[in-house]
């Protein structure tokens, strides 16, 4: 009896989120499928759901109209150039801070973490001077180098809560038998080190794909990645529904499907921490 | 004393090691917020080159008088509160669901974060052109299919629509957070209070809202750094208008910076945007503070 009381239960509660879910989910969804649409299509009243003409010449529009590929590609380097190079610069200070930890350590991580909490806006004007005066404007390095600096706080706090969870005494036991410092960490820490990094990295390209102050404000034609690129369809000429359904597909895909992967991870990134 | 030695040494490679990060964060706080600082003194605009003398506070007085300032002000607390309001008591929702047994829970819990990972400008685009655009989009269609007239949503209502745009995007973070936060509550603790014969209002009240508390509050303030910052969502489906109804500080910044080219008025509001933010990262960084101890 009691055991049917909960079955059905699940099953109400079964429906009823897959319900929420959908709803949450559908504008992605309808992105998806007014993509493979035609334009006149993607506008008819009553709409098609799944009962339409399927073509993928959208894809292939959105591609020989604007090159596509070129500010897929811009997107690809500048998340990943400036993940990268953030890492190569985190690393060895979230190791010193995690495993060599001195009174001012816990000063200098907040200290750090403030500088995110600056409002873009408030360096909007300097940074697009500095860079239209040293030739930085609408160029992958300069968005690289920007990117860099707004998540170098996140990647730094996320590393060292990774390396936080590794225990000293490993450490410790390598010193004993005379590890040097640098085969201490490449044979002891890097592969325990892995996982975090790993999760670093992952959450850091995705906020990095979709930074849209930075890229809007200091790109055009040429360095525009996706975030920039897919605003230039605000301001259309003639029917761009299907169109702008493929160049978004094409923007998102990517990115929730490292996100699914790395749900756990963005909580604990998002959250610096506090909420694991 | 070899010993000692050693730790000298660790503690100098540790240095050396953490340097990098801090000059470089040292420097970006430091010299665009310094020319900020300065430009804001400065009566200097990009299209008039040369002319550019020391003006003290006009640009302060100048934007704090516009009355365009107070409506952004008004618009930004508007969105933060909106925003917050709509994600905080939907995530709580949400999360209490994902938490109950169901089938395929991985999945809807899928469905749900996927807002989050949508760029801005893809999430407002979709938004505005195929569910609120008053002839084409999907929210026309439903109006008109229950006997309505189909509503102009960003003409007749910017700030709303955005709120909207932006409250999805922000509810799967909101949901994730509390869902993980829920789920480190004890059973055991849930089923005590059961026995206890406690009813499943007093449980969540009682028991379950005071153990949020602290990922409520991790919700609000981490939310409120971001969304006093919203700009790519009014951007490109609003450009702040109609007039300046849907200008948030953040925009009216960037509108007097790349579009009206002062240079001077500009930073001066970046300068006002950055106290604000500072008053709410004081408690943030408490927050998170506490939580380093702990």
């Amino acid at each position: 009896m009691a055991r049917n009381v909960s079955t059905q239960r699940k099953l109400v509660t079964t429906v009823v989120a897959w319900a929420i879910g959908i709803l949450i989910f559908f504008p992605i969804l309808w992105t998806f499928l007014t993509s493979f649409k035609t334009e006149a299509q993607a506008i008819a009243s009553p709409p098609a759901f799944l009962f339409f003409d399927w073509t993928t010449e959208n894809y292939f529009e959105v591609q020989s109209r604007s090159n596509y590929f070129k500010h897929f590609m811009n997107s690809v380097v500048v998340s990943f150039g400036s993940t990268l190079l953030g890492l190569l610069i985190a690393i060895p200070s979230a190791w010193a801070m995690a495993f060599a930890p001195t009174k001012r350590t816990k000063d200098v991580l907040m200290w750090m973490l403030s500088t995110k909490m600056m409002p873009p806006v408030g360096v909007l004007v300097p940074m697009y001077l500095i860079f239209r005066n040293t030739g930085l404007l609408d160029t992958r390095t300069g968005l690289v180098m920007v990117l860099t600096l707004i998540n170098l706080p996140i990647i730094i706090w996320m590393l060292y809560t990774y390396f936080k969870e590794i225990p000293g005494e490993i450490l410790e036991a390598a010193r004993m038998d005379g590890a040097s410092l640098a085969k201490e960490i490449i044979y002891v820490l890097t592969p325990m080190a892995i996982p975090g990094i790993a999760s670093t990295l992952l959450l850091n390209i995705i906020l990095a794909w979709n930074e849209a102050f930075w890229t809007l404000n200091l790109s055009a034609a040429k360095a525009a990645p996706l975030t920039a690129f897919i605003a230039s369809y605000s301001s259309p000429e003639g029917l761009f529904y299907a169109k702008l359904s493929a160049a978004s597909t094409m923007a998102i895909a990517p990115i929730l499907i490292l996100g699914w992967f790395s749900q756990k991870q963005l909580v604990r990134g998002l959250t610096f921490g506090a909420v694991k | 004393m070899g010993d000692a030695m050693a730790t000298l040494h660790t503690r100098s490679a540790a240095r050396l090691m953490i340097a990098p990060s801090v000059l470089l964060l040292l420097a970006w706080m430091i010299v665009p917020l310094a020319l900020t600082i300065y430009f804001s003194l400065l009566r200097y605009n990009l299209l008039m080159p040369g002319m550019e003398e020391f003006a003290g506070l006009t640009n302060y007085t100048y934007f704090l008088t516009d009355p365009a300032f107070f409506q952004a002000v008004f618009n930004t607390l508007a969105i933060v509160l909106g925003v917050l309001f709509i994600t905080v008591v939907g995530g709580i929702g949400l999360a209490l669901l994902l938490d109950q047994p169901m089938f395929g829970q991985g999945i809807v819990r899928i469905l749900v974060i996927a807002p989050f990972l949508i760029m801005p400008t893809v999430a407002a685009l979709v938004w505005k052109n195929m569910f609120m655009n008053p002839v084409n989009g999907l929210f026309a269609w439903l109006a008109k299919l229950v006997g309505l007239q189909p509503f102009d949503f960003l003409a007749n209502a910017p700030l709303f629509s955005i709120i909207l745009i932006v409250a999805w995007q922000w509810l799967p973070f909101a949901t994730l957070i509390l869902l993980t936060a829920l789920q480190s509550l004890d059973e055991e603790q849930k089923e005590a209070a059961q026995m206890d014969g406690a009813g499943a209002w007093s449980r969540f009240i009682y028991l379950v809202l005071p153990h949020l508390s602290r990922a409520i509050t991790v919700v609000i303030l981490i939310q409120t750094i971001f969304l006093l910052s919203v700009f790519a969502e009014i951007l490109v489906t609003t450009n702040g208008g109609p007039g300046t109804q849907s200008t948030n500080l953040t925009f009216l910044v960037y509108a007097q910076a790349l579009l009206q080219f002062d240079v001077g008025g500009a930073s001066a509001g970046g300068i006002i945007a950055v106290i604000l933010a500072n008053i709410v990262a004081f408690f943030l960084m408490r927050m998170i503070g506490k939580t380093l101890e702990a």
